[in-house]
């Protein structure tokens, strides 16, 4: 076959096009994943490329008290975080859609912490929770409610709330925008119908948005749980995973013991060690949320 | 030796002979005494170098480097590029840049960096044996982080000092005359001044320096340590559940929240009167003497700086920063850099740097002790000396992917934070650092 006639036809020229798209995700995502994860197998170090191992780093991950710490506090972290995120964003979400003064100007504000660099706004929370400077600790000792400052980022409960709390606030406007971009979908007939026949808030809530908004809120929960579970900026600038280890997410331990540290191997493990969870997290929301959906 | 130029390999072998002595002992020993030091290598042909450094600490110490950096390349006609990090990153660029075998031709980096990847650097012993021979010496420290097998694979640059800074009407009014000179006295005086509402603070966070700097000494003033001469964790001591002991009690004279303090906020503490006395390079000082508010400009004539208190093993047991160049094999130009090293380290150069880095930075070789900035401010000259009492952090085996695994893993600072905040017994707290730490010994 002649190559103009080649270029004729329709699956080839389908295949051709698909190329460099097909090549750049081969380049910048397969690889690095499957390098990842085959350094995962290795002892590698920085400096000296590793032999295979087999399963030795993810044993010695098993038995090692501070990466449990790690899959413990990013669990936590992201079951907390993502939750509290998921019902504030959707009331918001509400809040938004009904008719508000200056709509547009209040929709555009509550997108202001998710367009900060999570780098920048973290910064502004390590004044909040300073144990000497906070304004939080400040205003309650002024206002006579505490006797001494809050020590935030120094108890490990506290230090674990404080991080959450700052993800949530950093978390907030992308559930709610997105929930609103759904809600903007639903026909008001809908409403109007379960006006007309007696429905109360709850119920027209219940019955109508929530199964409508389902497909929504399982994109929106699998990217939140997604981000959540990798976070790795925020708690980087706040704690670097102290205090004693306590908010040492699963990102920040791979980076500090594969860079910092120079053990790539173990750091690579541990990273990939996230994998299963993510997939997890992604598979419950797809089919579990989206399922419902089809049902209705 | 291959990695020698030939020239270098002449000049060695050269000053070798003269001292009678056998090569290899002669690298780094009796070169010191070789009267007439002399050094040469010729850059190469249309050579081009890039430097990375960390990013100053001080405006002083950056505008030097660069005029230094400019004069270099007026002279020799090498062009320079000298990029900036944070020092915090400079440690995984130069990992990086040695695993995958590109990058700059100089990093300026931390601590046991070169020991991670020596084979990775080019062989400086021709050049640091010429600068130790003709600036008084290099201090024990700095062949310590500088040489491996008796070869120098960096060239330190300068330690970062870090001593007790206190405020001495505070130390005085807790019934100290400056700081003591052993642990049982500064237990005493950090008590006297929690009673006095003017407590001590010192970071157990995961503040890499500033955290790192005490419980190293901590640990060492009992004799505790990490490994022993062979390589075999043994953190797990005696000692160090005496020093773990010692936190324990020390920990509560603290201004609360140092558990979760990172480098900086010792420096905010103190500067806003909250913390009377931490552990801090010469920066506190700078910032209140410099102010424009005249309480902090009151304060800076108040504070004092002074060495750590010497434990029970009777000697200096501190430890600090150091930082050293190191050359790239993958260097297009390796005699160009060589060059441009031993053009920044010479005295016309390294004293006016020195100088403008006001303290922040110790010299690595003992004739810049004569540098005035040591004596400008008579509270400058207890940096001056930082080099003389310093262990490494590998102590007492080699430097290594394992110290450096261990230092970057806070497995000292959890353990002594653990301790401190009781969340532990000093055994539990020693016995799961010695848990942590064999993993990194064990390759």
């Amino acid at each position: 076959m002649s190559l103009s006639r080649l270029l004729e036809n329709r699956n080839f020229l389908g295949f051709l096009f698909m190329l460099p798209a097909a090549a750049l995700l081969l380049v910048f995502l397969t690889y690095p994943l499957g390098l990842g994860t085959w350094l995962g197998f290795t002892d590698a170090k920085i400096g000296r490329a590793g032999v295979w191992v087999g399963l030795e780093n993810y044993i010695y991950l098993f038995g090692d008290q501070v990466a449990r710490l790690s899959l413990f506090n990013t669990v936590f972290y992201t079951a907390v975080a993502t939750t509290v995120k998921f019902a504030l964003g959707l009331w918001l979400a509400l809040l938004l859609n009904k008719n508000l003064p200056f709509k547009s100007f209040i929709r555009a504000v509550i997108l202001l912490p998710y367009i900060v660099p999570t780098a920048l706004s973290a910064l502004a929370f390590w004044w909040i929770y300073d144990t000497q400077f906070s304004i939080v600790s400040w205003g309650l000792v002024r206002l006579g409610l505490i006797d001494h400052y809050i020590d935030f980022l120094g108890d490990p409960w506290l230090a674990r709330a404080s991080v959450i709390v700052a993800n949530i606030w950093r978390g907030i406007p992308f559930v709610a925008i997105c929930l609103l971009a759904g809600l903007q979908t639903i026909s008001p007939s809908y409403y109007e119908a379960a006006v007309l026949d007696g429905a109360t808030p709850w119920q027209m809530f219940r019955y109508i948005t929530l199964p409508l908004l389902t497909p929504i809120i399982a994109v929106v929960m699998t990217f939140s749980i997604l981000f959540t579970f990798t976070d790795f900026q925020l708690i980087y600038v706040l704690t670097r995973g102290g205090p004693l280890n306590a908010t040492h997410l699963m990102a920040t331990l791979s980076f500090q013991r594969a860079i910092p540290g120079g053990a790539l191997g173990e750091g690579a493990a541990l990273a990939t060690a996230m994998v299963p969870f993510l997939l997890a997290a992604i598979l419950f929301s797809y089919f579990g949320l989206q399922r419902r959906a089809w049902q209705q | 030796m291959s990695n020698y130029t030939r020239r270098d390999l002449l000049k060695t072998l050269g000053a070798a002979t003269v001292a009678a002595a056998t090569p290899a002992s002669a690298l780094w020993t009796n070169m010191a005494h070789a009267a007439d030091a002399k050094y040469q290598v010729t850059p190469e042909k249309g050579a081009k170098l890039r430097v990375l450094r960390w990013k100053r600490f001080v405006q002083g110490d950056e505008d030097l480097w660069n005029a230094n950096t400019k004069k270099f390349t007026e002279k020799t006609g090498i062009e320079v590029r000298v990029d900036n990090e944070g020092w915090e990153d400079v440690r995984p660029k130069a990992a990086v840049a040695a695993n995958v075998g590109s990058g700059p031709d100089i990093i300026v980096g931390w601590f046991d960096d070169p020991h991670q990847y020596p084979d990775k650097l080019h062989d400086l012993t021709p050049l640091a044996n010429y600068l130790g021979a003709k600036y008084g010496g290099w201090y024990d420290i700095c062949k310590r982080y500088g040489t491996r097998d008796n070869k120098w694979i960096a060239l330190p640059l300068g330690i970062v000092g870090n001593l007790l800074v206190y405020r001495e009407s505070h130390v005085k009014a807790a019934g100290f005359d400056g700081v003591p000179k052993d642990l049982d006295g500064f237990l005493k005086l950090c008590k006297g001044m929690k009673a006095k509402g003017t407590p001590a603070g010192l970071a157990l966070g995961h503040a890499v320096g500033d955290g790192n700097d005490w419980v190293h000494w901590l640990l060492w003033a009992h004799g505790g340590k990490m490994v022993d001469e062979k390589g075999n964790v043994v953190i797990n001591s005696p000692e160090t559940v005496a020093a773990l002991d010692y936190i324990r009690e020390l920990y509560p004279t603290f201004v609360p929240g140092t558990l979760s303090w990172q480098d900086p906020h010792n420096n905010a503490a103190f500067l806003a009167g909250q913390c009377s006395m931490t552990n801090n390079g010469i920066s506190i000082y700078y910032a209140a003497k410099n102010s424009t508010d005249p309480k902090l400009k009151e304060m800076a004539a108040d504070i004092g700086h002074a060495h750590f208190p010497i434990g029970p093993v009777g000697k200096t047991t501190e430890f600090m920063q150091i930082t050293q160049a190191m050359l790239f094999k993958y260097s297009k130009f390796p005699n160009a850099a060589k060059e441009y090293l031993r053009f920044m380290w010479e005295q016309e150069q390294f004293n006016p740097w020195l100088e403008a880095s006001i303290g922040y930075v110790s010299q690595p070789l003992k004739a810049y002790e004569k540098n005035p900035v040591w004596t400008v401010d008579p509270k400058h000259t207890p940096f001056r000396d930082v080099a003389q009492g310093l262990m490494d952090n590998g102590h007492a085996y080699k430097l290594g992917a394992a110290s450096a695994g261990v230092m970057a893993d806070y497995i000292l600072i959890d353990m002594m934070a653990e301790a401190a905040s009781g969340q532990q017994t000093s055994k539990a707290a020693a016995e799961r650092a010695q848990k942590r730490a064999e993993r990194y010994y064990k390759i």
